[in-house]
């Protein structure tokens, strides 16, 4: 299994990534993705969600959910 | 249908007319509607087009999960939310909340909370093209 990971809309076009997997291990909330995605601490401004609903930096993320990351929302 | 994504124009009045038509005549006494159209205009530059991103998925589990808050919080006989995506030209509708209640307060209350939370929470990115290039609206406008 793998942990799926996508981003999306200016972040998609900073971080040069839409979708990647990661290995599940050493992995235990949504801030260790981020950081395991960009070697970085998750800045207050990017949002997250984890299978799909809001998630905040310590929500726990397991081997096969899917964590998204996005900046503000802007629709409407 | 209470949620509907939009990829190309849609008719926000043919919309609510149609959902109007199936509800029992005579079970509501109000109806309060919010539709968002596309300026040509934002932040003092021309806007030529409009390119609206979503999450497949989220974006409608959470215009599902708000809609069901608002029938939560207000007594309403139907909501309807109907949601662009894709290309969008100015003029163009890009979001219609239509509410039916049987008084005015619940319809006013339901539609306008309805609208303010979907643009907190529904997973939508808007992507500008203006004569100087394109870029992504960073924040929504207050209201």
């Amino acid at each position: 299994m793998a942990i799926r990971v996508r981003v999306f809309a200016s972040l998609k076009e900073r971080l040069g990534i839409e979708q990647t997997e990661i290995a599940p291990e050493g992995i235990g909330c949504v801030a260790d993705v981020w950081r395991r995605l960009t070697g970085d601490d998750l800045p207050p401004e990017v949002l997250a969600a984890v299978n799909m609903n809001h998630a905040g930096p310590d929500a726990p993320v397991r081997d096969g959910d899917e964590v998204a990351f996005f900046p503000p929302v802007t629709g409407g | 249908m209470a949620v509907q994504l939009v990829e190309g124009e849609f008719d926000p009045w043919a919309l609510l007319q149609a959902e109007q038509r199936r509800l029992p005549p005579g079970s509501f006494g109000a109806t309060a509607c919010f539709v968002g159209t596309m300026r040509d205009f934002n932040q003092g530059d021309e806007v030529e087009a409009l390119f609206l991103e979503h999450y497949p998925g989220m974006t409608e589990r959470e215009l599902e999960r708000l809609t069901a808050e608002a029938r939560q919080r207000w007594p309403l006989a139907a909501v309807l939310v109907v949601h662009r995506v894709g290309h969008i030209r100015p003029g163009e509708p890009i979001v219609l909340v239509g509410v039916w209640s049987e008084h005015r307060r619940e319809a006013f209350e339901a539609c306008r909370w309805l609208m303010e939370a979907l643009k907190q929470r529904a997973p939508f990115w808007k992507k500008e093209v203006t004569p100087r290039g394109a870029r992504w609206v960073e924040k929504n406008t207050p209201g």
